[in-house]
């Protein structure tokens, strides 16, 4: 897996496992659940891989995962509590959308901070004092006054 | 003997490159006209000399010459010629080589193209190119030698990894590469201004053709490597937020900031100091994104250990570059005046605000990427951050630049007024109106959003077009003269801001995308998007250094045959791994995509997408890179200095 690894990180390129296809089985009969199932996998990230969520990844444990959420999605359980009850287990780690807590806040706050230094950068840039512009020449002091005179 | 070859050639070239960066740079302190002037012929020699060490791997890999290590490990007798030879960059060491030949190539032609320059710019900038040069051959000669012997020599190489024999992929590193390493030439020129102490309009001039080149072949190498993971890896995704795709995204937006201030500062005379830091930073980026992702480092701390002694040097390497360049840039940036002036509504003001947001967008990927690290490093902390952060981020910076996209072009340099450049634009508004309000209908709000999105960009850059010939404002024959008489330059402006709207249409098109995933016996036959998919065979097919097995399906709609695709799985024994053969039938309108899962009880489990304008996405970006092209070919851009002669008879005229 090392070896795979170290070829791929050549490349500007996502590592994927060649199998990422689930087993209808493993879907969820009711298409508004499974699509939900869905939608709570993609926020999820499969552990082993590199930022892949578990609808993406084609490793064991992604499936097993799958399982997972969709056993909890069919029991009813609210997308809120099945993100708590995975992240109790495996960890913030889980989360490809981290939470929103003083450790990520500079994180969630990285475009604002980006948008106002950049205009900021830029008023300060544009109130530096400019050199004035150079005096006019004796030779075009004379031709200005003479189109203004015409 | 022919790899030794190699290996001194490499020896050369270091020696040459360290002579590269240090005779010119003294000749253009001193005014010696002739060390100046053995600038071109070092780069050349250089090039000549890693020319000759890549030919001389080249040859070790055609005849499978397995007592070389690197080719032991990544190639076998059997491989295809084809990827015996774009296998040479399917690894470190040979890609490594790749990088340092494709950066002595760009020495080389500044050597020929830059016969127009000032002596002293062409000599520094040929000097800086030498001195970067020399660090990363010497990290291929010392820690990174392709030409390492194996003694006694395998009777049979490892193979390549069977996901990189693909003909997509074995073109996809040296398009990337260029992209990255041919901004090392802007970053030159920023650095021989700082050292002449002198950025003009010339400068701006001289810088543009090579950054609008490298981007060009970022944009495509981009697009070709989403491409791949689209067709190759099997569940219709292409683009992941994955560290890798970020590394390369991070100088493709630097260096889209830097083309677009860089007209700024060949029409204006302004924002000199920022483009300057920007051909600095986007370079930067670009070794970021090669060498600090192919340490592993950002995947995870241990994948760097694991390696010391290459990452060690390419960390002093990288702080080495990064930290002279910045450091002059502090030194000397002051000195370099600002000049032009403009009202913050103005052409150069939406020019100024494209910088700031994708810069703005630049810095968030940089911060959801390396911040999984610092976390880690820091507090300890195990985080992700993946695609939901980017995309809930990125957006709302895109927003505004797709909108500032079609209204820039409409503003007049040095002071505008919005109201009549909004005016001239309602039939654009109303079209990306219309656009979203029928996409709404049928498709969920942000889909429709993008949909919008995309037809004001592309309506926008016919607009653009529309007004440079003042078309139906003036008569019919005027405009037209006037259409033919619209520089390339802008065409290719236009053209690339249609690219982005063409990409952006493919995006929202992959949202509504329909999938099923169905475990199915030969015979029966499955719905999905108005398409009736019928599975006829299931067999088996041999191939030169894989086993496969195909499913045949065919694809009807009204009793009609659209397409017979055959996705399969091979299997490389040698490799013992097994990788998933995509089939896509495209009308460029949506492409049919079937992908083989394993088979079970006689049944096989198929997964079938139809994607909307999914091929949109790679179309837009080979527009937008052929718009950078035509944008390369304005004779404007060739000629040295601006015709005043020629100015003047157009105004007594």
């Amino acid at each position: 897996m090392i070896r795979v690894l170290g070829f791929l990180v050549l490349l500007a390129l996502p590592l994927a496992s060649a199998f990422a296809i689930s087993d209808p089985a493993e879907m969820l009969p009711d298409p508004k659940e499974e699509a939900r199932a869905e939608a709570i996998g993609r926020q999820l990230r499969c552990l082993v891989c590199q930022n892949e969520s578990i609808e993406d990844s084609g490793a064991d444990l992604a499936r097993d995962l799958r399982q997972v959420v969709r056993q909890h999605v069919a029991a009813g359980e609210k997308d809120q509590e099945i993100i708590t009850w995975m992240v109790s287990r495996y960890g913030d780690f889980v989360r490809l959308r981290p939470p929103f807590e003083p450790l990520t806040w500079l994180l969630w706050a990285s475009p604002a901070l980006a948008l106002g230094g950049g205009v900021l950068f830029v008023a300060f840039a544009a109130r530096q004092k400019r050199p004035a512009p150079a005096p006019l020449s004796p030779a075009e002091q004379r031709k200005l006054k003479d189109l203004l005179k015409s | 003997m022919i790899p030794e070859l190699g290996h001194f050639a490499l020896a050369l070239a270091v020696v040459i490159a360290a002579a590269q960066a240090i005779l010119p740079l003294i000749g253009a302190h001193r005014r010696d006209a002739a060390l100046m002037a053995s600038a071109p012929a070092l780069a050349f020699g250089q090039f000549l000399a890693l020319a000759l060490a890549f030919g001389a791997l080249l040859w070790s890999s055609v005849v499978s010459d397995f007592s070389v290590y690197n080719i032991a490990e990544n190639s076998q007798s059997v491989k295809p010629l084809l990827y015996k030879i774009t296998g040479i960059w399917g690894d470190h060491e040979g890609s490594i080589l790749l990088w340092c030949l494709i950066l002595a190539i760009c020495g080389a032609l500044v050597g020929v193209f830059g016969r127009a320059l000032p002596a002293s710019v062409r000599a520094r900038v040929i000097g800086v190119l030498g001195a970067t040069s020399a660090g990363f051959v010497l990290f291929s000669l010392t820690v990174s030698n392709p030409f390492v012997r194996l003694w006694p020599p395998p009777l049979e190489g490892h193979g390549m990894n069977p996901l990189l024999e693909d003909p997509g992929l074995a073109f996809h590193p040296p398009i990337l590469y260029a992209g990255y390493v041919g901004f090392a030439i802007p970053f030159a020129f920023a650095l021989a201004a700082l050292i002449e102490g002198r950025v003009d309009a010339a400068w701006g001039r001289w810088v543009r053709p090579w950054a609008l080149a490298a981007w060009a072949f970022l944009t495509g190498g981009i697009a070709l490597g989403s491409w791949w993971s689209y067709y190759v890896l099997g569940w219709g995704g292409y683009w992941f937020w994955d560290p890798v795709e970020n590394a390369s995204l991070l100088p493709w937006l630097a260096g889209t900031a830097l083309v677009h201030s860089a007209i700024v500062v060949e029409k204006r005379d302004a924002l000199k100091i920022w483009t300057v830091l920007l051909a600095i930073g986007t370079f930067s980026m670009s070794l970021c994104g090669t060498f600090l992702v192919r340490s592993g480092i950002l995947n995870s701390v241990h994948a760097f250990a694991n390696d010391p002694a290459r990452g060690v040097f390419i960390l002093v390497l990288l702080a080495l570059v990064i930290g002279t360049a910045l450091a002059l840039f502090a030194w000397r940036a002051p000195s370099l005046l600002p000049t032009g002036i403009f009202a913050p509504l103005s052409r150069e003001g939406a020019l100024v605000l494209n910088n700031i947001l994708l810069c703005s967008i630049a810095a968030v990927v940089f911060t959801g990427t390396t911040y999984p690290l610092f976390a880690q490093l820091l507090a300890g902390a195990q985080l992700s951050v993946g695609a939901p952060f980017f995309n809930a981020t990125v957006l709302p910076l895109a927003i505004p630049l797709f909108a500032a996209m079609v209204v820039g072009p409409m503003l007049s340099w040095k002071r505008a007024a919005l109201a009549p450049a909004l005016m001239r634009l309602w039939w654009v508004a109303l079209a990306a109106l219309a656009i979203g309000l029928i996409a709404s209908l049928r498709t969920d709000a942000l889909p429709a959003f993008g949909f919008a999105a995309s037809a004001w960009l592309i309506a926008g850059a016919f607009a653009e077009i529309v007004e440079r010939a003042r078309l139906f404002r003036v008569s019919l024959g005027a405009s037209l003269a006037r259409l033919a008489g619209i520089p390339l330059a802008a065409w290719g402006a236009a053209i690339a801001h249609a690219g982005m709207g063409i990409t952006v249409a493919g995006i929202a098109g992959m949202a509504i995308a329909d999938h099923r995933i169905v475990a199915i016996h030969p015979g029966e036959t499955v719905e999905l998007g108005g398409y009736r998919w019928t599975l006829e065979d299931l067999r088996d097919a041999p191939g030169p250094n894989y086993t496969a097995r195909l499913a045949d399906i065919r694809v009807t709609r009204n009793g009609q045959t659209i397409a017979l695709m055959s996705p399969g799985r091979r299997s490389y024994p040698l490799q013992r791994t097994a990788t998933t053969d995509t089939a896509i039938r495209t009308n460029l309108l949506r492409d049919l995509y079937a992908v083989l899962g394993e088979e079970r009880d006689g049944k096989a489990v198929l997964r079938l997408h139809v994607n909307i304008l999914a091929p949109w996405i790679w179309l837009g970006a080979l527009v937008m890179a052929f718009g950078g092209g035509l944008s390369l070919v304005d004779r404007r851009l060739r000629i040295g200095a601006p015709v005043r002669r020629a100015a003047a008879r157009a105004v007594s005229a």
